[in-house]
């Protein structure tokens, strides 16, 4: 096992540079704005036993699932805070100044022409180009705690393919969801798995039926529109038995004076032979606290990818896992983390092998400019009874300015001798030399270190679909353009 | 017709002056070469007309058709017209010469106005085909593990798909074979016309023979010392730069 290693690059006089280079300013604005909505419901801010018991009545919920969402909340009021290892940040949170619960009303839109103008004024503000739109006519958008338009393919439900809320599905269907639900990550998994656990609401359930190759992409669009409001989305896709499924999410949100707290819990299952490809990109507003738990369960033969790229935020916790519970299984994480000024991004992958000749594949790049901070956290764990396992992990950190911060704690635990695992990792920096050239050619200094950080990404953004490749673009050059001091 | 005018220049680095006074007008249509021994602040000189933040001008004047560039960032002067080919170009990875060269001449274009894609591709084959460039070539990152000769054509076919008005070679020659020094001078050789003044910064003469100057300046100690035409680059070859040391030390006692 190696030995955590830690890069940390300062300069002798941070608090220096940091005055002569001011606040490297962040252009949000295509996500800083909001729209009055009427909430048909409202659980008001704080967070008790009572809070539990309305979010659950109104949702019409079985009294098991609020059991469990009350035996959540008791775990989650017992476990402290992960302070001994995460940021202090963390204790800023204050829990009873959160909304947990807004709805515009139980049941999911169906058809566009039945979607608020106003939402679809936010999709315009997105810079969404007209072919997309089209594209969002498959999409699952959740505004607020529950899907405000949800249009499922008719060629997704022919397939058989069960493609709801969190809500729908545990009431609709429980005999396919129950089974997984919570079992993938258990409600005490970390502290804030156990309040997701107690106040969910939103998110995808999805049901792909054995050799159902679903042809594309399943979407959720979501995003963040009232002050102090958490969001507390619940994801479960179970791909049955050789079926296929690709999900995207991808959030952008308004920027709010005080804080925000987004804690999601995604899980997934695939069966013998399933694949399932997990994509995000997201664009938190720069005071939200987005601690998220993701993890999958990878059968025999069975393949789960993690595409994950996390922009903005002011502190992002992240480890999307792969359990390789059945022979040949593989698990990959491809991460891209960009921290800008005010702005933490603590993320990783784990990788548990627990079956013979499984694979598993970590690709993590992180951007830091000005003085935001990345970090890199990875545990791949193979046991010593194991054989034939693989580990291939590469980290690279690319940083903007020379006050800028990058940590990396990788965490390889590999016993025995019929196993192999390698590890890489590099950091590099956009030289003034490189800058200088660039705009030599005419691009002004935004552009060239948009274009330099592009390219520190490019192949990873390409393994991303095309609509989210652009979008990503658009999400660095926004993030880049306000960087140049 | 376009002109460089450098009037009485003055340039630092860190509070040292290396260029001294230089003046020099390039007019359309014209190559200069500046030849002179190491350090006299040939490299110096086209990074401070480029606008390289770490050269500082303390005095003088650079006029492009009459307009001050100096209070211009590096890419305005760029997109104003002003062209250096790198003696070191920078790789950037990840970004192919053919997204490089699109966003370049994107950045030429007003607020809203997109460029043509089929056009572009059309345009840059062209410009290939012309500078006998193969197609897989723009494919790759710009610089990225690129031996000597393939920057300096990287450099050429940039030069050829922004069209400047001016362009500064600095030593363009350095660390090439003769193959690839006949690549680089046909390129400019076919770009050489009434649109286009050329500053060639070089150390040898070997690469005036391919791209041969209408005027020959000798550069020393931060000033033109002396100028002439290509047959002075021939009398530099022949018998190096001691005797203009030696001219200039007499001058001054």
């Amino acid at each position: 096992m190696k030995p955590p290693t830690e890069t940390d690059i300062l300069p002798d006089s941070a608090e220096t540079a940091a005055m002569e280079n001011p606040a490297v300013g962040i252009d949000q604005s295509a996500g800083n704005f909001s729209y009055n909505m009427e909430y048909a419901f409202d659980a008001g801010t704080g967070l008790s036993e009572d809070t539990i018991r309305y979010i659950s009545s109104v949702k019409k919920e079985a009294p098991w699932i609020l059991e469990f969402r009350l035996k959540a909340l008791k775990k989650f009021f017992s476990m402290p805070m992960p302070t001994h290892w995460a940021t202090k940040d963390l204790e800023n949170i204050d829990f009873q100044k959160i909304r947990y619960y807004l709805s515009q009303g139980q049941k999911p839109k169906r058809t566009w022409d039945e979607v608020p103008d106003d939402i679809k004024k936010t999709f315009e503000r997105l810079g969404i180009p007209e072919q997309e739109r089209k594209f969002l006519a498959g999409v699952e958008a959740q505004f607020d705690s529950e899907a405000a338009y949800s249009n499922i393919k008719e060629i997704v439900s022919k397939q058989g393919v069960i493609f709801v809320n969190s809500t729908e599905g545990l009431r609709e269907h429980p005999e396919l969801f129950k089974k997984f639900f919570g079992k993938v990550i258990p409600t005490g998994d970390n502290k804030f798995s156990a309040l997701n656990s107690a106040v969910f609401s939103g998110g995808s359930f999805i049901y792909v039926p054995p050799g159902v190759k679903v042809a594309q992409p399943l979407q959720a669009y979501f995003r963040i529109n009232a002050e102090n409001f958490g969001q507390f989305e619940r994801t479960l896709i179970i791909a049955d038995e050789g079926s296929e499924v690709v999900y995207m999410e991808g959030c952008t949100a308004p920027k709010f004076s005080t804080s925000t707290l987004h804690s999601a819990v995604v899980e997934l299952v695939a069966l013998k032979g399933a694949k399932i490809q997990y994509i995000t990109v997201q664009n938190w507003a720069n005071n939200v606290f987005n601690l998220v738990t993701k993890r999958g369960i990878a059968h025999e033969d069975a393949e789960i990818k993690w595409i994950d790229c996390n922009i903005g935020s002011r502190l992002t916790m992240k480890y999307p896992g792969v359990v390789l519970k059945g022979e040949r299984a593989r698990g990959e994480v491809i991460s891209i983390a960009l921290a800008n000024d005010g702005q933490h991004q603590d993320t990783g992958a784990k990788m548990v092998h627990a079956a013979n000749n499984t694979t598993s594949n970590i690709v993590a790049k992180s951007i830091s400019v000005g003085q935001g901070r990345s970090t890199y956290r990875g545990v791949v764990h193979i046991p010593k009874h194991l054989k034939g396992c693989k580990n291939n992990t590469e980290c690279d950190a690319l940083l903007i300015n020379t006050n800028s911060r990058t940590d990396t704690y990788p965490a390889i635990s590999v016993r025995g001798d019929k196993n192999s695992t390698q590890h890489e990792a590099s950091v590099s920096k956009v030289s003034e030399d490189m800058i200088f050239y660039m705009q030599q050619r005419g691009l002004t200094e935004g552009q060239a270190m948009s274009l330099a950080v592009n390219g520190f990404i490019n192949d990873l953004a390409r393994q991303f679909p095309m609509e989210y490749s652009v979008e990503l673009k658009r999400l660095i050059d926004l993030e880049m353009e306000g960087s140049v001091g | 017709m376009s002109q460089l005018e450098i009037k009485n220049l003055h340039v630092s680095i860190a509070d040292k002056e290396i260029v001294k006074g230089l003046s020099l007008t390039i007019k359309g249509g014209e190559v200069h070469a500046i030849m002179g021994p190491n350090g006299t602040g040939k490299s110096t000189l086209s990074k401070a007309i480029a606008g390289h933040p770490d050269y500082t001008i303390t005095s003088g004047e650079v006029l492009l058709d009459g307009v001050s560039i100096l209070e211009k960032e590096a890419d305005e002067r760029a997109r104003a017209g002003i062209f250096l080919a790198f003696q070191y170009p920078s790789e950037i990875p990840g970004v192919s010469i053919a997204n490089f060269l699109r966003a370049a001449l994107q950045a030429r274009l007003a607020d809203g106005e997109e460029i043509d894609a089929s056009g572009y591709y059309k345009r840059l084959y062209a410009k290939m085909d012309l500078l006998k460039i193969d197609r897989k070539f723009t494919s790759r990152a710009v610089n990225d593990g690129f031996s000597g000769g393939e920057k300096k054509r990287c450099e050429i076919l940039q030069m050829a798909m922004l069209e400047p008005k001016v362009a500064l070679m600095d030593e363009t020659d350095s660390g090439l074979d003769i193959d690839a020094l006949r690549i680089v001078a046909d390129g400019v050789n076919t770009m050489r016309g009434p649109g286009l003044g050329v500053l060639l910064i070089t150390h040898y003469q070997r690469l005036l023979d391919y791209i041969v100057p209408d005027y020959v300046h000798v550069m020393y100690d931060g000033r033109i010392v002396k100028s002439g035409d290509k047959n002075l680059a021939h009398e530099l070859e022949a018998k190096g730069y001691d005797w203009i040391k030696k001219e200039l030390a007499s001058a001054k006692a």
